[in-house]
C-alpha cells in the first residue's frame, strides 16, 4: 500500500531537481489545491472531477480541437497500466497533474502533458477477494489531496503530491461483498461514496466523510426502514437486503447544496417477496450534503423486476425544457426512457417528460403528472413463469454517462437498441452473506440476451443526440455492434466516444453525428475520456481496456451469433493533440 | 455546478494557466531506482490435506463427510475440507473452498480420471480470474462456468480455461475412497485464488 515512486515524489514534494533520464523533464508548478469555488467553476483548462464539472455535463469548453481539424488529432503519449480488465476511469487533471485509476486497486499521477509518471500507488487486494466488478471509475480531488474508493469497500486519501496515504477508512463490509467501483463526490468538506452490490443483498448508501479526518459524517440508506418516509413500500424486513445500491458518482447543485443520485436495482430481481414500490430503488435522490437528509426524489419505475439500475446520476442543466426554462435534472435511464426532470427550491424533484429513447415493451404508458409509468404484466419475469422483455438486463444504456453541450443544445446518449432478454423461472432463494443474492438460476441469467425480433438486428449501438427544448431526438449514428461509450463533448463541436469491440475510438461532429476521426487503441475502450490543456495546447485523454460489462454484453451477443468475437484486454492511459 | 459556455477567457485556446500559477520549475527524472515492484496480493493459508474428508458448505449441525452419493451427477456441489482428528472445518478462508461435480468417468482424461473418485472430481471453487465462486454447471456445453465473468473451464480436463477472460486453469484436488465417504489424496495442484 505505497506508492513506487518514493524517491520521485519526495522530489516532486521537495521540488528539487533530478537526474535526466529516458523518462525525459517534468515541467510542472507547485500543486495547486482544488478549491470548493474550483470545483464549481472549474477553469476550461481542467478535468477536476468525474464528469468534469459538478452538473454531469462531460463537457469541455475548449474549443481549439474543432470539427474542422480533428482529423489532424495524434497520439501524444501512452502508457501501460500493467492491468486487465475494464478500465473506466476518466484522466483527471489539475494543472498538467493527471490522476487515473485502474482495475486492482491503482492510482497512477501523471505529468500530463509528457506521460511522465510520477507515482503509482496499488492496495494490497486479498486473493480471496471476489471482484464482481473489477474496475475502478476514477478519483476526487479535493485540498490538497487525491481520494480514491477501492473494490474492498474502502476509502483512500492520498497526497496529490506524492502518492502518501493521508487515512484510510473501511466504508463497508467486503465479506459481505459490499465494494465500491465509482469516483468519489467531493463538496463543502466532504467526500461522499456509496456501494456497489444490487447481486450480493446490500442494502445501499451514500456515506459522507470528512475530507480531512476520513471521520464518517452521515449514511443515507437508499431503502426505507420502517417509520421512515417510504419505509411502508417494503414487506417486513426486506428492506435490510433490498439493493438500491450506488455505483455511479453523484451530481451536484452549489446554490442548494443538494447531491442528485442514482440509485440500483432492488433486490432479489423477482418481486414476490417485496411487493411494493421499495423507495429508494431504481430512482433519483437529492441529498443535503451537510446533513445526508434525502429532500426530494423521483422514482424512474416501481418495483423493479428487470434488473433496471437506474444509478446514472441525473445530469444538471439550466436550460429551457419543452418550452420552459427550468432547473433540470436529465437521464437516460436503463428503462430506456429519456427522462426529464426539474430541481425544486424544496429539494423536491418534479416531473417533466419522458421518451423513449429505445424499444421498451414493459411500459404501457407514463403518467404525465407523476412519471410513473403502467406496466403489461406478462412482461414482468417472477416465480413460475419464462418472460421475455425489453430492453435487455443491461438497459437502454448502463452506466456509461451521456453527455450535454451548452453550445449544440444538445444531450448525448449512448444507448444499445433492439436487446432484449428472457429470464428462467425465479428461483426460492434467500439472503447469505458474500454469496449472490439474485434468485434465478445462473445459467439462465448469463443465457438471456435476446434479440429484440429474433434475429440479428442491422444495428445495436446509438449514438442519439436530443435537443431538451423540444424533446425531440435530433440524430442518431448507428453501429452493427453494441456501443459501451463513455462521452464527452466539446466546445469544438465534438463527441468522443469508444465503446464498440473493434477497439476504435471516435470523434463525431456534435451538431450531425458524422464520423469525423477515429483511431484503433490496444484494447477496447470503455473508458470516460476527458479534456484538458497545458501550455496552450488542447489534449483529449481516455483509457483503453475493455472488461466487466462490456465484455459480458459481448458474451452475450457471441452466444447468439456463435461466433465469438474476442477483445484483447490489457489496460493503456492515451493522451492525444493536434499534429502540428 | 454548471460550466458556463466560455467563462474566463474569451477562447479556450489561451486558457492553459488556469490559477495563479507560481514560478515553474523543471524537475528532471530519475528512472534508476523509482521502479519499486508492486506489492504482491496476500495469501491466506491453504488447507487441503490428504485425509481430510469433505463437507457441504451450507451444511447446518454436525458435518456429515460426504459420500458419492450425496452428489447428483452434474449438479456441483460447494464444500470444505473436513479434519476428522480435530472436528473442524476447514473454512477459515475461502480459498479453500471446492466445487466437487460427478461426471461420467468415460469423458474424463486419463489424468483427471486417476484423481477422481466415484466420478467425482474436486476442484478450486474459487475463479482463477477475479476469485469468484465457480459453481454453476452448462450441462449442454459440459463446461463449468463462472457467474461474474463467464470464464469457463473443462473439468474433464484438469480445469483448463476453455474460453474467458481466466488465464489459469482451476486448480485441482486428487480424491479416493475410503468405502463410499470422499477423501482428499494430495492437495492443490497449484495455488488457488484470483489474479488481483
Amino acid at each position: 500500500m505505497k506508492p513506487t515512486r518514493n524517491l520521485l515524489a519526495a522530489a516532486i514534494a521537495l521540488a528539487l531537481p533530478l537526474l535526466a533520464t529516458a523518462q525525459g523533464e517534468v515541467d510542472l508548478a507547485p500543486y495547486v489545491p482544488v478549491t470548493d469555488a474550483r470545483l464549481a467553476n472549474p477553469e476550461p483548462g481542467n478535468w477536476l472531477q468525474y464528469r468534469g464539472n459538478y452538473g454531469g455535463w462531460g463537457y469541455s469548453p475548449l474549443e481549439q480541437i474543432t470539427s474542422k481539424n480533428v482529423g489532424k488529432l495524434r497520439l501524444a503519449w501512452s502508457l501501460s497500466t500493467g492491468q486487465t480488465e475494464g478500465h473506466q476511469a476518466p484522466p483527471i487533471v489539475n494543472n498538467g497533474y493527471m490522476y487515473v485509476t485502474t482495475p486492482g486497486a491503482q492510482v497512477i499521477a501523471l505529468d500530463a502533458a509528457s506521460g511522465i509518471e510520477l507515482w503509482r500507488w496499488k492496495k494490497e487486494l486479498p486473493s480471496d477477494l471476489m471482484q464482481l466488478h473489477p474496475t475502478n471509475r476514477g478519483v476526487a480531488l479535493y485540498g490538497d489531496k487525491v481520494y480514491v474508493a477501492t473494490v474492498d469497500a474502502a476509502l483512500v486519501a492520498l497526497d496529490a503530491k506524492t502518492g502518501k496515504v493521508a487515512w484510510t477508512a473501511q466504508v463497508g463490509d467486503p465479506k459481505a461483498l459490499q465494494y465500491i467501483t465509482l469516483a468519489p463526490l467531493a463538496a463543502r468538506g466532504k467526500i461522499m461514496v456509496g456501494s456497489s452490490g444490487g447481486e450480493t443483498g446490500v442494502r445501499g448508501f451514500v456515506a459522507a466523510y470528512d475530507a480531512a479526518t476520513g471521520k464518517e459524517a452521515w449514511r443515507a440508506y437508499t431503502t426505507a426502514a420502517p417509520g421512515e418516509p417510504g419505509g411502508d413500500t417494503w414487506p417486513g424486513e426486506s428492506y435490510k437486503n433490498g439493493g438500491g445500491s450506488v455505483w455511479i458518482t453523484g451530481t451536484y447543485d452549489p446554490a442548494t447544496n443538494l447531491a442528485y443520485w442514482g440509485t440500483g436495482n432492488p433486490a432479489p430481481w423477482p418481486t414476490e417477496g417485496r411487493k411494493g414500490d421499495n423507495l429508494y430503488t431504481t430512482s433519483a435522490i437529492a441529498l443535503d450534503v451537510d446533513t445526508g437528509k434525502i429532500k426530494g426524489h423521483h422514482q424512474y419505475h416501481h418495483n423493479d423486476a428487470w434488473d433496471w439500475d437506474e444509478v446514472s446520476a441525473p445530469v444538471l442543466i439550466d436550460t429551457e425544457v419543452k418550452g420552459r426554462k427550468v432547473k433540470a435534472a436529465i437521464h437516460a435511464g436503463r428503462n430506456g426512457y429519456l427522462r426529464m426532470l426539474e430541481r425544486q427550491a424544496d429539494g423536491k424533484i418534479g416531473f417533466i417528460d419522458a421518451q423513449p429513447y429505445v424499444y421498451n415493451n414493459v411500459f404501457t404508458a407514463i403518467d404525465k403528472k407523476t412519471g410513473r409509468p403502467s406496466y403489461d404484466d406478462s412482461k414482468r419475469p417472477g416465480m413460475g413463469k419464462a418472460v421475455g422483455f425489453c430492453p435487455s438486463l443491461w438497459g437502454g444504456k448502463d452506466w456509461p454517462p451521456e453527455a450535454w453541450n451548452p453550445k449544440t443544445g444538445l444531450f448525448y446518449i449512448p444507448a444499445n437498441n433492439n436487446l432484449c432478454a428472457e429470464l428462467p423461472e425465479a428461483e426460492p432463494t434467500r439472503y447469505k452473506k458474500g454469496d449472490l443474492y439474485i434468485g434465478y438460476p445462473i445459467e439462465g441469467v448469463l443465457g438471456s440476451l435476446r434479440y429484440k425480433d429474433g434475429k440479428k438486428p442491422s444495428t445495436i449501438g446509438e449514438l442519439q443526440a436530443w435537443d431538451l427544448k423540444t424533446g425531440k431526438q435530433v440524430w442518431t449514428h448507428k453501429f452493427d455492434t453494441h456501443l459501451w461509450a463513455p462521452l464527452l463533448t466539446t466546445a469544438g463541436n465534438l463527441v468522443f466516444a469508444g465503446g464498440t469491440n473493434d477497439r476504435k475510438f471516435r470523434a463525431f461532429d456534435a451538431s450531425t453525428g458524422k464520423v469525423l476521426w477515429e483511431t484503433a487503441t490496444p484494447s477496447g475502450v470503455t473508458g470516460v475520456p476527458t479534456s484538458f490543456q497545458v501550455k496552450g495546447e488542447q489534449y483529449i485523454a481516455v483509457q483503453s481496456g475493455w472488461g466487466v460489462d462490456a465484455q459480458r454484453m459481448q458474451s452475450g451477443i457471441d452466444s447468439l451469433t456463435g461466433k465469438p468475437q474476442p477483445v484483447p484486454q490489457g489496460g493503456t492511459v492515451l493522451v492525444y493533440k493536434l499534429e502540428k | 455546478m454548471n460550466r458556463p459556455a466560455a467563462p474566463h477567457a474569451p477562447c479556450g485556446c489561451c486558457a492553459a494557466d488556469a490559477v495563479d500559477a507560481p514560478r515553474r520549475r523543471v524537475i528532471q527524472i530519475a528512472a534508476v531506482g523509482l521502479a519499486a515492484p508492486l506489492a504482491v496480493a496476500t495469501r491466506p493459508a491453504v488447507a487441503a490435506v490428504s485425509g481430510h474428508r469433505l463437507v457441504e458448505e451450507d451444511a447446518e449441525g454436525t458435518p456429515q463427510p460426504l459420500r458419492v452419493a450425496d452428489l447428483k451427477p452434474g449438479k456441483p456441489m460447494l464444500a470444505y475440507p473436513f479434519d476428522t482428528k480435530t472436528g473442524k472445518r476447514r473454512d477459515e478462508t475461502r480459498l479453500n473452498k471446492l466445487v466437487l461435480v460427478r461426471l461420467p468417468d468415460a469423458e474424463m482424461t486419463p489424468a483427471t480420471r486417476a484423481r477422481a473418485a466415484g466420478g467425482v472430481v474436486a476442484y478450486s471453487a474459487i475463479c482463477t480470474h477475479q476469485a469468484c465462486d465457480v459453481k454453476t454447471w452448462l450441462s449442454k456445453e459440459k463446461v463449468l462456468v463462472c457467474f461474474c465473468h463467464s470464464s469457463k473451464f473443462n473439468l474433464f480436463d484438469d480445469g483448463k480455461v476453455v474460453a474467458g477472460p481466466a488465464s489459469r486453469a482451476l486448480p485441482f484436488v486428487p480424491l479416493k475412497l475410503d468405502g463410499d465417504q470422499l477423501v482428499i489424496d494430495g492437495t492443490f495442484s497449484t495455488e488457488p485464488g484470483g489474479s488481483a
